[in-house]
This record gives C-alpha cells, sequence and structure tokens, in this order.
C-alpha cells in the first residue's frame, strides 16, 4: 500500500459558446475581442454551478471505486454560490457520502485547488478534493473570452495509486493580480502584462526550484508541465525560465473549454494523467497570490485504471451554442422579460428540505423488504398494488441508475429559463419511474424508450430570497458513450 | 357491491353562466347567474334548500377558502354548507355530496353549485399554483398541456400509431368541438375552425398545438337536487335522475411503479367499470346515448373514449374519423362544446357536462338538440395528470320508476 492519487474525474458542462459569438456581439465596442473570435468556451446550462458540476466531477472520479469511506471532502472554488452554508455539505449529500467525514470549503483565491491537494497528500488515508468554477464575468470584458465553466476532482489516499506526489512546494504573496468582494459582482484586474512580468515570471520559476530540490530532482524530469496562464506563452516563459523542456508544457485547453479558474489546475492534471504512461512526472502550478508547485510520478496502475469520462469525454460531450443572447440570460447579465408565469414563488421549506435531504439532494428511493420492489420516493406504504407493505423500505439509491423515457414532452407554455421545458416519465427496469425534468436534451432527441442518465442540477432557483434548490434531472445517456483514455 | 345511488335521487332544477371572458363578473356574479336560473327552473324558493355544496378548486384566484362565498352570494339562511375541491372533479363532487345528502335522508332539496374565475391572473392559461413543499423539489415545473401531451407519446409507442394519423384525429375532436359550441350559445368559443387550423396551429407542448388545449373560461353552473317523489309532489313530469357517480383516484401507482405505460387513464377505466355497474349498463357503446367528457386537451378526450369502454382499445382514432362521435354520429361527445368551447371553469365543469344531460334529456337543448331525446347519458371529469388524477363519472338517465 502506497499513498497518492487513486482516481481523478472531471465534469466540463456541454455547451460551448463560440468566441467568435461573443466577438461578432461586441466588436463594435471593443475592437481587441475581434482578434480572440476563436475557439470556444464551456458554459454552464441554466440549472448548474459550481455545487452541480462539483457533483459530476466527484461521481466521475468516484466510479468504480465502489462506496469507499472518505476521511475528508474539500471543495475548492472561488465562487461558491453559497457564502454561509457549507457548499461542500450539498456536494457530500449528493455523492450519498455519509455524515462520518470532514467536510470544508476552500476558497478566496485561484490556488484554492492546489493548496487544498496539497493538504490532502499530507493527510489521512483517503480525502477527496474537488474544484469547480463558474465565474461571474462582464459582457465584453476579456474574461467573458477566456474563462470557462468546469470542475475537476482527485481521490488521494493509501492504496494503488495511478500518481505518487513526489514533491510539493508554496509560497505566499500578496500580489493582486484581480480581485473580487462582496460589493463588486465581477473580477477587477490590472494590466496583463504587469501580472506576467512582475507575478508569474518572478514569483513561480523559485517555487518550482524548491519543489523539484525537496523531490532531488532536475527541471528535466518533469514530463508535463501544467500550469494555467491565460496570458500567451507565460506557461512557456516559466518553464523556460526554470529549466522545463517546452515541450513539456501542456495545453490550457483554451480553445476547447477557457480556463475554468481555481479549478483550472486540477482540471489540466486530470487531463495530463487521461494521457500519461507509467513513469511521466506532472508537475501542477496553482499560481493567485504566490504560488503551489506539485511534482507527481505516475504509476503503473494508470493503465488498469477504470474507464471515466474525465476532461476527454466531457469535452467530446459537446454541444456547439452559437447564441451569445442565451449566455447573457443565463447568467442575468440583461434583464429577460421572462413574463408573469416567472413570477411563481419557488421558496423552499427548508425544515421539509432537511427531512427529505436523502430523497431529494441524494435521489435515494426505497426497495420493499417484503415484495423488492424498487420505488421513489421511498415512502411509509410500498406502491406496489399486491404488497402495500408498511414501513418495509430499505434505502435504495438511484442516481447511478439508468432509466429510460416512458413518455415525454416538450413545453412551451410553462416557464423554464431555457425553453422549451423538456420532461417525461422516466422508467427503471429493475423497478421505480419519475415524472421529472430532462436536462442537456435537444427536443429531437426524445424518444420513448430512450436510455437517461441521473445529472445533479439546479431545480429552481428563489430570487426573491436568494435561495437556490437542487434535485436530479434525466439526461440522454448516449452522450456519455465516450471513454476518457484513450 | 353496495347498492349504489341509482334512481334514488332526481334533478328538481338546473343553471348555467354563460362560459367564457367575463371580465365584468365576479365569481359571485357568477354563481347568482347560475343560480337564479336553477332556482326558476326548479320552481322552489332559497329557504327550501336545506343543504349546499360549492365546488371551486382554485379559490386562492377568487373567493378564498371555506363555503362561506356560497352562502353570502346567496343569503342562504343558515344552512349547511360545505366546501369541496378535487381538481377538475370538483363540480361532480358538488354534485355528489348534494345527491347523497339527498339519498340519506339527510336533506330532501340539495344544492350543488360549481364557480371558477379564472381570469384574473394576467396571463393565458390556468393560472400557476403551489403543490405542496416537497412536490416543488421534485415534481418537474411542468404545465397541465406538458402532462396531458406525454398521453401522445406514450400512445404512439404502444400501438405503433403515425404522429399524423394521431395528430389529425386529435384534430378531429377540436374541429367537432367547435362545430358544436357554435350552436351553443352559452359557449366561450363558437367559431368553425377547420383541420388545417388545428394542425398548423402554435406548439404548445408537444405534439399539443393551441388548438388542442380547452379554453379557460369564467363560469359557474349549479344543480337542485331532490327525491323523485318529492320531484313529482312539486309537479315535475320527465324526471332526470342519477344512475351512478364514481369517483377512482390515483394511489401512486402509475407515478410509481411500472405497471403503467402512460396510454390510458387508469382511474377512468375502472370508474367507468363501476359506474356502469350501478346504473345497470351492460353494453355501454349501445346503450350510452350521449357523453360529455373531461376534453381539457384532444388527446385526453381521445384516449377516454378507449377508457370508458366504448371504443376498443387502440380503435379510438378511428372512431373519431369515422364520425361516431359527432354532434350526428352514434354517441355524440361534447354535443355542447365540451370543454375545449364551452369552456373550463374548472369548478362548475362537472355541473356543466349534467347541465347538457338534463337538457338533452328533456328536449330544452336549442339548435343542438339531439332528435331521438337522449336516454342515458355519461358525464366524465379528470383532474391532476395522467400519472396522478382524480376521475368522476357521472350517469343520469330518464326516470322509469
Amino acid at each position: 500500500m502506497t499513498f497518492g492519487i487513486l482516481s481523478f474525474g472531471a465534469y466540463i458542462p456541454r455547451l460551448r459558446l463560440q468566441r467568435k459569438a461573443i466577438a461578432e456581439a461586441h466588436g463594435w465596442f471593443n475592437s481587441a475581442l475581434k482578434g480572440q473570435g476563436k475557439g470556444e468556451r464551456a458554459i454552464a446550462n441554466w440549472d448548474e454551478d459550481p455545487v452541480t458540476m462539483a457533483v459530476e466531477a466527484g461521481r466521475d472520479c468516484l466510479a468504480g471505486t465502489g462506496s469507499p469511506s472518505l476521511e475528508s471532502l474539500t471543495f475548492a472554488s472561488t465562487t461558491f454560490p453559497f457564502l454561509d452554508r457549507l457548499n461542500a455539505g450539498v456536494v457530500a449529500e449528493a455523492l450519498a457520502l455519509g455524515q462520518d467525514l470532514a467536510t470544508a470549503d476552500a476558497g478566496q483565491t485561484q490556488r484554492a485547488a492546489t493548496s487544498a491537494l496539497i493538504a490532502a497528500l499530507r493527510g489521512g488515508p483517503l480525502s477527496l478534493v474537488i474544484a469547480a468554477e463558474k465565474r461571474p464575468v462582464k459582457a465584453a470584458s476579456p474574461l467573458e473570452m477566456t474563462a470557462g465553466d468546469g470542475a475537476a476532482a482527485i481521490l488521494v489516499g493509501e492504496g494503488k495509486p495511478v500518481a505518487r506526489l513526489l514533491a510539493s512546494a508554496t509560497r505566499s504573496a500578496d500580489f493582486v493580480d484581480h480581485y473580487r468582494t462582496p460589493e463588486s459582482e465581477y473580477d477587477y484586474q490590472w494590466e496583463e502584462r504587469w501580472i506576467r512580468d512582475a507575478g508569474y515570471m518572478p514569483l513561480v520559476p523559485p517555487v518550482i526550484k524548491a519543489c523539484l530540490a525537496k523531490a532531488g530532482l532536475g527541471p528535466e524530469a518533469v514530463t508535463r508541465f501544467c500550469m494555467p496562464a491565460v496570458l500567451a506563452k507565460v506557461a512557456n516563459s516559466v518553464a523556460k525560465a526554470a529549466g522545463i523542456a517546452d515541450a513539456a508544457v501542456a495545453d490550457n485547453l483554451h480553445a476547447v473549454c477557457g480556463e475554468t479558474g481555481a479549478a483550472h489546475p486540477l482540471v489540466m492534471l486530470v487531463a495530463a494523467l487521461e494521457e500519461a504512461k507509467p513513469g511521466d512526472r506532472i508537475m501542477v502550478v496553482g499560481f493567485g497570490q504566490g504560488a503551489d508547485v506539485l511534482l507527481f510520478e505516475v504509476t503503473e496502475a494508470i493503465t488498469t485504471l477504470g474507464p471515466r469520462l474525465g476532461v476527454k469525454g466531457h469535452l467530446a460531450r459537446r454541444r456547439e451554442e452559437t447564441n451569445y443572447a442565451k449566455f447573457l440570460a443565463f447568467n442575468d447579465t440583461v434583464e429577460l422579460e421572462r413574463g408573469m408565469r416567472a413570477e411563481a414563488d419557488k421558496q423552499t421549506a427548508l425544515s421539509a428540505l432537511w427531512r427529505n435531504r436523502h430523497t431529494v439532494t441524494a435521489f435515494v428511493g426505497g426497495k420493499c423488504s417484503t415484495c423488492g420492489t424498487l420505488q421513489f420516493p421511498k415512502t411509509r406504504v410500498c406502491v406496489n398494488p399486491n404488497c402495500t407493505a408498511i414501513d418495509t423500505q430499505e434505502p435504495e439509491p438511484f442516481a447511478a441508475k439508468i432509466g429510460k423515457i416512458n413518455s415525454y414532452t416538450a413545453d412551451r407554455l410553462t416557464y423554464s429559463p431555457d425553453p422549451p421545458a423538456c420532461y417525461g416519465m422516466i422508467q427503471f427496469d429493475e423497478g421505480g419511474r419519475w415524472m421529472m425534468d430532462f436536462t442537456d436534451v435537444d427536443e429531437k432527441d426524445l424518444a420513448v424508450g430512450h436510455p437517461m442518465r441521473m445529472m445533479f442540477r439546479v431545480k429552481d432557483i428563489d430570487s426573491q430570497r436568494g435561495f437556490r434548490r437542487y434535485f436530479w434531472k434525466a439526461a440522454p445517456a448516449a452522450q456519455t458513450d465516450v471513454s476518457g483514455r484513450a | 357491491m353496495p347498492k349504489g345511488i341509482r334512481d334514488k335521487v332526481a334533478i328538481l332544477g338546473m343553471g348555467c353562466s354563460k362560459f367564457g371572458e367575463r371580465w365584468d363578473m365576479n365569481a359571485e356574479d357568477l354563481m347568482v347567474e347560475a343560480y337564479t336560473e336553477a332556482l326558476g327552473d326548479a320552481g322552489i324558493e332559497t329557504k327550501q334548500i336545506d343543504a349546499a355544496w360549492l365546488g371551486t378548486a382554485i379559490e386562492e384566484q377568487h373567493v378564498g377558502k371555506s363555503a362561506v362565498p356560497l352562502a353570502v352570494a346567496l343569503r342562504l339562511p343558515y344552512i349547511p354548507v360545505t366546501r369541496v375541491e378535487n381538481f377538475c372533479a370538483t363540480g361532480t363532487e358538488a354534485f355528489r355530496g348534494a345527491v347523497y345528502a339527498v339519498a340519506s335522508g339527510a336533506a330532501d332539496i340539495a344544492l350543488a353549485l360549481g364557480v371558477e374565475k379564472l381570469k384574473d391572473t394576467g396571463y393565458g392559461g390556468l393560472p400557476q399554483r403551489g403543490r405542496g413543499t416537497l412536490p416543488n423539489m421534485t415534481w418537474p415545473n411542468a404545465s397541465a398541456p406538458g402532462y396531458f401531451a406525454q398521453l401522445a407519446a406514450a400512445y404512439r409507442a404502444k400501438y405503433g400509431s403515425a404522429p399524423e394519423d394521431l395528430k389529425r384525429a386529435m384534430a378531429h375532436v377540436s374541429v367537432k368541438s367547435h362545430d358544436n359550441g357554435g350552436r351553443n350559445p352559452k359557449a366561450h368559443l363558437r367559431n368553425k375552425i377547420t383541420i388545417d387550423t388545428v394542425l398548423n396551429s402554435p406548439m404548445i407542448a408537444e405534439p399539443l398545438g393551441l388548438y388542442d388545449c380547452c379554453g379557460v373560461s369564467d363560469g359557474a353552473a349549479c344543480a337542485i337536487v331532490t327525491t323523485p317523489e318529492i320531484a313529482r309532489s312539486l309537479g315535475k313530469r320527465d324526471l332526470v335522475s342519477v344512475k351512478a357517480l364514481q369517483v377512482a383516484v390515483s394511489n401512486g401507482t402509475e407515478a410509481q411503479h411500472n405497471s403503467w405505460d402512460g396510454s390510458y387513464f387508469a382511474t377512468t377505466r375502472i370508474a367507468a367499470t363501476r359506474a356502469y355497474q350501478e346504473a345497470g349498463v351492460e353494453r355501454p357503446r349501445d346503450e350510452i346515448s350521449l357523453i360529455e367528457v373531461h376534453d381539457c386537451f384532444s388527446v385526453t378526450e381521445l384516449v377516454t373514449m378507449e377508457d370508458l369502454h366504448i371504443s376498443a382499445e387502440g380503435r379510438a382514432i378511428h372512431d373519431i374519423l369515422d364520425g361516431f362521435y359527432d354532434a350526428d354520429g352514434t354517441i355524440p361527445c361534447q354535443i355542447d362544446g365540451g370543454l375545449k368551447c364551452f369552456g373550463h371553469p374548472i369548478g362548475a365543469s362537472g355541473l356543466r357536462m349534467i347541465y347538457e344531460m338534463y337538457l338533452q334529456m328533456q328536449g330544452r337543448a336549442g339548435e343542438r338538440q339531439r332528435k331521438d331525446l337522449p336516454r342515458m347519458g355519461l358525464t366524465h371529469n379528470l383532474g391532476g395528470f395522467p400519472h396522478q388524477n382524480v376521475c368522476s363519472i357521472s350517469i343520469v338517465g330518464q326516470y322509469e320508476g
């Protein structure tokens, strides 16, 4: 038994906004954007946020690991939907991790995820680190072009690691390249050239040197160098300054995803692990008010790791979005006339949410111990008309099950942030069914019998009270027939 | 099997307001409009009524809770008044309360009044309403057409029907109801339409277009009931009596158990079988002369023809296109225009259907009167959604006691 990364996963939302659409909308105002209208950036659907993306990355990471008893879950982000409610707590409940684990949110810096990973690699036998980010962006801002939404998850602990930590190093500096406060909804950023010349270049290479010194290795040992940096060639310049080969510099996924903020070092790490072979040495850098550097060595176990979607699979699960107005509407950047039906009160009874948390947040149903019927939700009286036994149901998780469409519609009357609202009856072959919302679905792909998988999403946003509630929705399962590993 | 309600109670009088967008009327005004007609028809005074039932479903949009609004609107003399709500079966539930009160002997004369004022929302379609704290967390953000539209997907999958064939039969349902509504001065929608109007209308919830959906209307309807003996003592002849009243309520089987395929109403099939038994009907296709069903959406009417055991399973499309249910067909369905065109003020709808039966059986239906007076008529309501609903069925007919 050795210590290290046991598993990994990622989540990139399916919608990819074409940067050309942004450039065409704002080129008249900021002509500099015209030149940036290439490639695409991942955008969260209206019902996705860092919490839902973290859940999906966590599921991707934990798939095939059984039901491990985690010691801790740390959720890193600078864009948590809740300021005072543990976001990791929602994720832990949705992942049905039980209650005997330490949960923590790590935020406040683009270095949040790498620092959390360093801490986990120092710590107990089994820890999950998840990072997710969905940065608010002003219309026509450079960040709107370069940012992407996404998440990654790393399972760390004792076992047969796919990568071992050789060394890590860190350095703190109150270098304010950008900031966001409760009073300012969006990032405020200083000049990019200054960030490069006075930030990355003097601050990062010394930490790389310190890390390599601890590992007892020279820079040529690094075969993959993962450092998020939006400015062109900064990663190459830092690598060069540290003596790392230019060929080792990893693609920052700008063309296909955009930079996923605090999550991006882990997203790049997962992307590197997906391509890695035993003996590879992967260096990960997190930059933000200083720098974190981690150096991993990939083991033989990478060759036998089970399939997952990861970064590669999720990038393949893709739908082009050319409607920039939709992106503005999803993020409330423009005030849309949503109609009177949107005024319906979405208050959540918090007492009822707590009482029903396994049903609502973890999607746990029941299995009758008398007749064996699976059912959702779990209730006190069995639904089987030939049984109706009382208090016989054991918890039965439904989140990982694949269901089939029994009936469906595409509804243009009811309010939906992304009409038409698609929903229908999802039936599970082994028992159980539920009338539920669909998501990430195109109307033309709906048909009776189509396999659907369950995804954790925002159910409703209570704009009156600043609350959002989550539940599970059905998405086409066929989108997931992609193996993350080549 | 209990003995049932057959021929224990007769209709003494009925009334129905004009349905539609009654911008100048409060719910209370509509109650009075229906009530005065019924009172005149019955030939009695308010003080002769022993008990009353008020049916209203979306009370938060108009009168508020309790039976008080009915008592106040009609100045009922401190009699027992009860408010009932059971989705779209509400009107029939009010009728059931009054009928049972008379049958039990607790009341000699009882009133059932259903009312709904839906057009104070500010937008088209049914008002949105709360579904309960837990359902709000787990149910889809659905509309009524979105739920009922799914019948079409499941029906097509079950019988292999081509989408165009189903859509055409659904369109025939709506065209027929518009034809009928045109002959009804109290109907909300009285314009004639064509198959193409329906097929080319804007999509609401696939595959339901605008003309596959019923009107959302204001209106009230009411019935005054008594025993056949009292009715005769008050000088009434050619009585219409209650033959059966059945309600079947989903228990979660359709919503949670895979035994239901989504293409039909489990409740309707059960309620219909029980109602025929209570009424002594053995061959509904031969013995029922007129039906008013809950055509909230064209596809609902289509599958209901099978659920009532009148069309064979999988054959409704053919019966409909053959004109079997047209006004001049074998068993007219919605001869008054139905929910589609008479309108659908929820609490009033069940009583409006019985009102049409009552008029037709007495030969008082004007331009739309069937030549041969119907002997046995069935009314049907569905409240909720195909996968979880309340179904009520009443059978009324010529009294032969």
